[in-house]
């Protein structure tokens, strides 16, 4: 039998930048200011605190069960920070990190872990889609955007967040067709945190990595360290360039890892090993960052003392706010908006009949 | 030892029983090996039938169902999860387009004795798409049986005969009742049949019509209606709504003359609007009341904060039932 001439593990580029200990690999380094590199360091930490606190509000049963970020700040935050506000932002439903860059209040993303539907309102203006929870749904939404931007000739880009686990999806595979075929905008970003739920990541698919499936759609892949802030950034800048010049997807294969339980609901001592998690800690993506700009002399332990007291305030003056506005939302009948521009007459009689039930002092089970 | 079980653990033991009745019988979802499945369903089994007849697969819906197809084409016997009924989508069309009707294209050939087990409902504080009702996706998709069981017990047959039934079966389950009922649920329990509704209250005022976690609701609203104004209600729960047991329903309908059903799926085109046409259709003449339907609205379900608002209230369910009872 004669062999076929091909390398069963397609090889893809990897980059590092900052080693471990945040030292650097000063050819790849990326020019960034020092404002934008303590901005990008501030958003890292306003996620790991407050899923911090996210984590204790749920456990005294303030809040609904969230998708913690730990582990992940550099995998967004070096992500998202290549791109601009006229592009467009697709998440799925780990993103507050990426999503605090963005703007999104605290108290929003408070309030839609509390459970009301106000929490995912998305503010006039701006270009990013709200949480999506079905896995990998997304990603051909993030390809049809891309699409009306290069149909209406503008230079703005779409970018989709998903998982290792979302790369099983037929959506994922579509997308990266469509994206490839239609030659539209799009990056690709997917934060392979090793895990979904319980599945590790060699259990989700047997190619060697995940970016080497880019080719197999005829666009570019990259593989980055994703707990190294600056190697995602590098390496996500390019592919928002190649897509905002040339209209070249990219799949970015961001190499991380999920510090946390996968939601509250879940209890990973199940099927995984302490150790492991404790290995990754050593390439925690906050104190590499912190020692990349203390190496730069850009950062001190008084500016790290104070920006954590500021967060801190920040996330309780946020959680305060939320509390109010949950005040506010006493009014039921709201279950019935925005199912339609203008209400069917079927909502409208509903809702009257829901509101008659009120009236007449009918509550809801609790 | 006391045999009182949770719906969790009612159906764990159904799985146990049917794995070691039929070594045909194989396991495949999102993380129901090590993990023993979110909800714990299937805990212990990868320990007892290992990795090749319990499959932690990747995460992918079609994959998982198409794949039970043709396992269940060659002979085995696949039980297949959807992580949450919301997730399912992505696998009905390999559930319409094959698995329903298998049978009938191959004019008999092959068949596929498959059962799709899924998490479904409200009540539970969840996030989105995870707390749906949309049973009537596959009550209306001929070919298919639906079946939603109540409590531990019935939860435990009906799983069991849909695991040994030769075609597919799609289990919905009520995850409001997963802890919150105990019951009384020994080994080795008979199958039920997956045609036949239960009578669980005898009355002889009213018919109350329900299934699942709304049956617990139909249940109290029942003993309000005994307390407050001295009315006894029949009570029916479906179990299976596809094929529909009519002939029950309309039983005690023609019995009575009054009937509500109680739902949480949304009204329109919904299971309360088959059985208000069925009760029509056959005890037209025995009517005292038009049939009331207590469902949930025609909206998505509002996130958990508010998901109170959109399930049926006993209060509602008991008030439906007084205008029903004074029309
Ligand atoms: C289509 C679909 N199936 C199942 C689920 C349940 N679920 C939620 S998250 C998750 C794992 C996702 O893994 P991954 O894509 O790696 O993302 P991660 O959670 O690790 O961020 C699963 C199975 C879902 N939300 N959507
Ligand atoms: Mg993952």
């Amino acid at each position: 039998m004669p062999q076929i001439g091909m390398k069963p593990n397609d090889p893809v580029p990897v980059l590092s930048v900052l080693n471990q200990d945040g030292a650097l690999d000063e050819t790849l380094e990326p020019d960034l200011s020092e404002d934008t590199l303590h901005r990008m360091y501030r958003t890292m930490l306003e996620a790991r605190l407050f899923d911090e606190r996210l984590l204790n509000l749920q456990r005294q049963g303030k809040l609904g069960t969230f998708a913690p970020v730990r582990g992940q700040e550099a995998a967004q935050v070096g992500s998202i920070s290549a791109l601009e506000e006229d592009d467009w932002m697709v998440p799925s439903f780990r993103e507050n990190a990426a999503a605090l860059w963005r703007g999104t209040p605290m108290d929003g993303l408070f309030l839609f872990i509390a459970g009301y539907n106000e929490g995912l309102a998305i503010p006039d203006g701006k270009k990013d889609l709200p949480v999506a929870v079905p896995v990998a749904s997304q990603l051909p939404h993030a390809v049809g955007l891309a699409y009306a931007e290069k149909f209406r000739k503008t230079d703005n880009v779409a970018m989709v967040y998903f998982g290792d686990g979302a790369t099983s999806e037929g959506d994922f595979h579509e997308a990266l067709n469509f994206a490839g075929v239609m030659e539209v905008p799009v990056v690709f970003v997917c934060q392979n945190n090793q895990w979904a739920i319980s599945v590790p990541r060699k259990k989700q698919t047997a190619s060697h990595s995940i970016a080497q499936k880019a080719h197999a759609y005829g666009i570019q892949g990259i593989q980055v360290d994703g707990n190294d802030v600056l190697a995602v950034h590098a390496a996500t800048r390019d592919a928002v360039e190649r897509a905002r010049n040339e209209h070249k997807p990219t799949l970015i294969e961001c190499v991380t890892y999920r510090m946390e339980v996968h939601t509250t609901a879940d209890d990973p001592t199940v099927y995984r090993d302490d150790e492991d998690v404790e290995a990754w800690e050593e390439r925690d993506p906050i104190k590499r960052m912190r020692d990349y700009l203390t190496g730069k002399d850009i950062w001190s332990d008084d500016q790290e003392e104070e920006l954590r007291d500021t967060v801190k305030k920040q996330i309780e003056e946020a959680w305060k706010k939320t509390q109010k506005t949950i005040e506010g939302l006493d009014d039921p009948t709201v279950i019935f908006d925005h199912m339609f521009d203008e209400p069917t007459h079927l909502i409208k009689e509903q809702r009257a009949r829901f509101e008659q039930d009120l009236q007449s002092g009918r509550d809801a089970d609790e | 030892m006391s045999d009182k079980r949770t719906m969790v653990d009612a159906l764990n033991l159904a799985l146990h029983e049917e794995m070691k009745r039929d070594d045909n019988a194989i396991l495949l979802g999102e993380d129901v090996g090590v993990d023993g499945g979110i909800f714990r369903v299937s805990k212990g089994l990868i320990e007892t039938f290992g990795e090749e007849r319990i499959i932690d697969t990747p995460l992918a819906e079609s994959g998982i169902v198409g794949t039970a197809i043709g396992m269940a084409m060659a002979g085995l016997r696949p039980i297949a999860e959807m992580q949450f009924s919301g997730f399912s989508y992505f696998a009905y069309h390999q559930i319409e387009s094959h698995a329903a009707r298998m049978r009938w294209r191959s004019r008999g050939r092959y068949h596929v004795p498959l059962v799709v087990r899924m998490p479904y409902g409200g009540g539970v504080r969840a996030l989105e798409h995870h707390s749906e009702s949309r049973e009537v996706i596959y009550t209306h998709t001929p070919g298919l049986r639906t079946v939603i069981p109540s409590g531990p017990k019935n939860a435990c047959q009906l799983l069991k005969a849909a695991i040994r039934d030769p075609d597919p079966v799609i289990f919905l389950e009520p995850k409001a009742v997963y802890r919150s009922v105990k019951e009384e649920v020994p080994e080795d329990l008979d199958p039920l049949p997956l045609d036949k509704a239960a009578h669980v209250r005898e009355g002889d005022e009213l018919t109350f019509v329900s299934y699942g976690a709304m049956l617990h609701r139909t249940l109290e609203a029942a003993d309000r209606l005994q307390e407050e104004d001295g009315i006894s209600c029949d009570v029916i729960d479906l179990l299976t709504l596809a094929p529909l047991d009519a002939a029950t329903v309309v039983k005690s309908a023609s019995q009575t003359g009054r009937v509500v059903v109680v739902t949480e799926a949304p009204q329109s085109y919904g299971p309360a609007a088959e059985i208000a046409a069925r009760v029509a259709e056959d005890a037209f003449v025995k009517l005292e009341a038009p049939v009331g339907r207590v469902a949930g609205y025609d909206i998505h379900m509002p996130f958990f904060a508010r998901e109170q608002s959109y399930l049926p209230s006993v209060d509602r369910i008991t008030d439906t039932a007084r205008y029903t009872l004074e029309f």
